[in-house]
């Protein structure tokens, strides 16, 4: 490993050079290791272990991003996991970094981490949001008990992430996977909806329709997959899903 | 000006051939989009909805529906066939009725026949015995010059794919001269080069005036196949049913003549947009109409058929015949050479449904207008039967009228052709170098009895000096041996019409190919920066290597790795390039297995790497299945640092995407949120969009086009 002096180093499960779907243009894609959140769809069990993955540093990162830089003209770097807000201290430094050079940053996260009450955790917030041109913000479930039963956790940090990047003038597009009999009730839909409709920096939804293919991965971990019955959703129930949340947008905007 | 002519801009190409400068001067480039474009005509679908049924009898009945036994092709042997006379605009088959496979023994009387009987045919017994005892074909003028070490460099496969018992292909004749200035004029022309030889019989004077009269007699009958279907191609076309119609004789005479490996067609659209601009404005005919002549001959096109063999199908994944059209592009001059005629020619993929052939190629450039590009990837995802190739690479070499010959050979159309290479295998090669020549499948020793590598470790630097002394060895071998299928080729089947559509003085390249690029890059790089002991049998032969530690693997942009492999290329090249080429061809090398790595690897033992006897190697330049670990951009990065100028017949990496990794579906995602919430609800909007610099902008591949 390339470690330098000085160079913050994290902990990564892996690196996609042509990253296409994780926000605007062709992207390079890290993925932090380590997720606090176990949901039960969850297509990337392997990178939940914090100290699993390999070791990386800010310079080496960003290095193999420069060497490929001219298929990010209209992309650039996003980081995704596992949470990459569990390394939050390696987590700016990159992105500071990446401003530096003209990079364009997108952080794709749960916003499980993050912490109001800690004026520690705010003040590398405050850094981390000034560094980050767009957060993709994915909102597993709008009712608070139905988000404990699909990741473990109280989404009650999720929506307060949601309304502070609101507040800081944060760039968010809201991913809400859908799966069949957790996340499909019209109302949650609706409701969910009708929470974005409120933030005003919401510039994109994308609704992602869940699908099977995390599966082989348990099969190799050794894992008990948690939705093996589970089909994958059709097309056009994710269609029906995004047209719920917008209803609640409108609902929410149609009030002022 | 000719009355064929009127309308056009004169110039230089009135008074000598330079249908570029015809083209340069009269056509126009399109910037718009699709919607002018006319959807198919009654008896478009009607022809197709035949197509269709013969397609699928043609499967039922195994592959082939029919196969000629009795009557060789020429280009006059059979007369006129159609699917549908009363319906068909554009006319031809090759032989005397569609689907019927034609018999072209001149590659080789053993292929033929065996293509026959593999699929149920038997060739009339008096053909075999004439093509045996009394005319002799290609493939037997080969095997009598071929030297034991070539026969025995080819049955071990470290040169594999040689073109020595069927037609090499891989030339294009211009078949545009044939619509722009007519048979008559181009006999002239023809007869005008054979009087102005040189006087000294020295035998290339000798060979050069007997081409030149096959070429001639080769026009004449292509005038004959004219008349065959009641057309005269003797003048120039006056419109863009008779340029379509003549380009179209042209071709089909072509692969009368020749069962090539690759038959391309070249690059036709915006030469004959032209012509369809000009009867546009005249009224001659209408959008509809053209498009239905396109349609026509792009079907035509879909149904050429050749007869072969199983395992040529096996190597090549299919019954590939390679009728690439090169499309758009950028001239020298600045203007994009996109036309109409080329959203029309890729409009069939719409009209007749997606197919592989003919193989349509857009030539890609930054430059190209952006309505086209988007066109281009709409077509792509609709069809997924487009293959775009880097026109600001190769313009520089080749200028703006070249074109491409079965997937990547690039050359100027009419006035440069290329002697197909093959491919030398040069994984195996390595192992050869290890074992001092020995082969480690057969045991034989195939190469130079070199000293073999001892010692129980493997040593880079050792490894390397053997490793080049081998190349050179395979180089030399290899080029003298495609020298002798090219002398026979040229002596027993030579393309008379084809090449009586290009100048009198070619440019001829001399291709090679390369298969087992990664294999190597990944086995050097063991050697280099793992440990890898030799494992020997109990004659001291290496069979197989045991690799201790990990090692930088080609296909990850790392340039430990990627160095080697691209220093191999410009080494093997250089040595390509010390030898006598036949002709004086221009060395030139691709990189190409496309398929037929899996029957190479077939033939490989064990390497280095860790790879397994057997397990195929990668198609082309690309990466080791699964060694790439970082995503397609670090792997096409990896390939993108082998150098054009050494392999400038052409680099592939094949890479298959899911569709929904290369970007949203527009209808689940909601890139602009406003918009998407005003169909809904109007009167609710209280801001404006905000979608500033991109930021949320759809990721979708076309959309990311227009900021390119």
């Amino acid at each position: 490993m390339t470690e330098e002096k000085g160079s913050p180093v994290g902990r990564i499960h892996s690196i996609e050079t042509y990253g296409t779907v994780d926000g605007p243009g062709v992207r390079f894609v890290v993925f932090f290791q380590g997720c606090p959140m176990r949901c039960l769809y969850c297509h990337n069990p392997d990178t939940w272990d914090p100290k699993g993955g390999r070791q990386a540093d800010v310079e080496e990162l960003l290095a193999q991003y420069e060497k490929s830089r001219e298929y990010y003209r209209n992309g650039g770097l996003t980081v995704t996991g596992g949470e990459p807000m569990m390394q939050l201290e390696f987590l700016t430094a990159l992105f500071e970094e990446a401003g530096k050079r003209g990079i364009h940053t997108c952080l794709d996260t749960s916003g499980i981490c993050f912490r109001e009450e800690d004026p520690l955790f705010m003040e590398q917030m405050d850094r981390l949001a000034k560094a980050t041109d767009l957060v993709m913000l994915d909102i597993k479930h709008i009712e608070d008990g139905a988000h404990r039963r699909l990741t473990g956790h109280s989404n009650s940090p999720v929506l307060a992430f949601a309304r502070y990047l609101d507040r800081r003038g944060v760039r968010m597009w809201i991913r809400h996977v859908v799966a069949e009999g957790y996340t499909t009730d019209a109302e949650s839909l609706e409701a969910l909806g009708y929470f974005i409709g409120g933030l005003k920096m919401v510039k994109a939804l994308d609704v992602l329709p869940y699908h099977s293919m995390g599966k082989s991965k348990y099969e190799s971990l050794g894992m008990a997959y948690p939705l093996k019955d589970l089909p994958d959703l059709p097309k056009e129930r994710a269609v029906r899903a995004k047209e719920q949340i917008l209803k609640g947008i409108r609902r929410k905007r149609a009030e002022g | 000006m000719r009355q064929e002519w009127q309308g056009f801009v004169g110039g230089k190409w009135e008074r000598e051939i330079d249908v570029r400068e015809f083209i340069l001067k009269n056509y126009e480039p399109y910037e718009g989009d699709g919607s002018f474009l006319a959807g198919p005509t009654k008896n478009t679908t009607d022809l197709w909805a035949q197509v269709t049924e013969l397609n699928e009898k043609e499967r039922e009945a195994g592959g082939v529906l029919d196969m000629d036994t009795r009557v060789i092709s020429t280009i006059t042997s059979h007369k006129a066939a159609y699917l549908d006379k009363e319906k068909e605009t554009i006319v031809g088959f090759q032989t005397d009725k569609p689907f019927k496979r034609a018999l072209q023994p001149y590659g080789g009387i053993r292929m033929a026949v065996k293509a026959c009987k593999e699929n149920g045919y038997e060739v009339d017994p008096e053909i075999v015995e004439f093509f045996t005892t009394h005319r002799k074909t290609h493939n037997a003028g080969v095997f009598d010059a071929y030297t034991p070490e070539m026969r025995a460099a080819r049955s071990s496969h470290i040169i594999t794919g040689l073109p020595d018992a069927y037609g090499r292909g891989r030339i294009i004749g211009d078949y545009r001269r044939v619509a722009l200035y007519g048979v008559d004029y181009l006999i002239q022309e023809k007869e005008a080069q054979k009087a102005s030889t040189r006087t000294i019989m020295y035998s290339d004077v000798i060979r050069n005036r007997e081409e030149l009269s096959e070429q001639i007699r080769a026009l004449h009958e292509l005038k004959a196949l004219a008349e065959i279907y009641e057309l005269d191609i003797s003048q120039p076309a006056s419109n863009v049913q008779e340029a379509i119609q003549a380009v179209y004789f042209g071709y089909l005479a072509a692969v009368k003549e020749q069962n090539g490996a690759a038959m391309s067609l070249g690059r036709t659209s915006t030469f004959l947009d032209i012509y369809a601009a000009r009867d546009l404005k005249n009224g001659v005919f209408t959008e509809e109409q053209i498009q239905e002549f396109v349609d026509h001959f792009i079907m035509k096109l879909r149904l050429v058929k050749f007869a072969r063999t199983p395992e040529y199908n096996s190597l090549f994944s299919g019954d590939p015949t390679w009728v690439t059209e090169s499309i758009g592009g950028v001239g020298i001059d600045g203007r994009p050479l996109v036309t109409k005629m080329s959203f029309r020619y890729l409009h069939t993929l719409e009209n007749l449904g997606p197919a592989p052939e003919p193989n349509m190629t857009v030539l890609w450039s930054t430059r190209l207008p952006l309505n086209f590009k988007r066109f281009c990837a709409e077509m792509s995802i609709k069809t997924s039967s487009i293959q775009y190739e880097n026109d600001d690479l190769m313009r520089v070499t080749h200028g703006d009228d070249y074109a491409i010959a079965c997937c990547v050979s690039s050359m100027r159309i009419g006035k440069e052709m290329q002697f197909f290479g093959a491919r030398a295998n040069l994984a195996k090669c390595l192992l050869y170098a290890i074992n001092g020549g020995v082969d480690e499948i057969t045991k034989k020793q195939v190469g130079p009895k070199y000293r073999p590598i001892t010692s129980e470790y493997l040593d880079y630097d050792e490894v390397m000096e053997k490793y080049h002394d081998m190349m050179r060895w395979l180089a030399r071998l290899y080029v003298n041996t495609l020298n002798i299928i090219h002398y026979m080729h040229d002596k027993y089947c030579y393309e008379r019409l084809q090449m009586a559509l290009h100048d009198k003085d070619v440019k001829r390249y001399f291709a090679t190919g390369i298969a087992g690029l990664s294999v190597v890059a990944d086995s050097l790089s063991a050697i280099k920066y793992a440990k890898v002991k030799a494992i020997r049998d109990e004659d001291g032969i290496v069979v197989d290597y045991q690799v201790e530690g990990d090692f930088p693997k080609y296909g990850n942009n790392d340039d430990r790795v990627d160095d080697i492999a691209r220093d191999l290329v410009h080494d093997f090249m250089q040595m390509i390039r010390g030898n006598h080429t036949y002709r004086g061809g221009v060395p030139t090398m691709s990189i190409l297995t496309i398929t037929s790595n899996v029957v190479y690897g077939k033939h490989t033992g064990n390497t280095p790497d860790g790879r397994r006897q057997g397990q195929p190697l990668a198609p082309g330049a690309n990466p080791m299945h699964g060694r790439d670990k970082n995503g397609a951009v670090a792997s096409l990065s990896s390939v993108a640092k082998i150098s054009f100028k050494d392999a400038q017949d052409g680099i592939s990496n094949t890479f298959s995407i899911v569709p929904s990794a290369l970007g949203k579906d527009d209808q689940i995602f909601v890139g602009d949120l406003e918009v998407e919430l005003s169909d809904g609800m109007e009167a609710v909007l209280t801001e404006g969009s905000g979608c500033e610099a991109g930021s949320c902008a759809i990721p979708n591949l076309e959309e990311g086009l227009d900021r390119e």
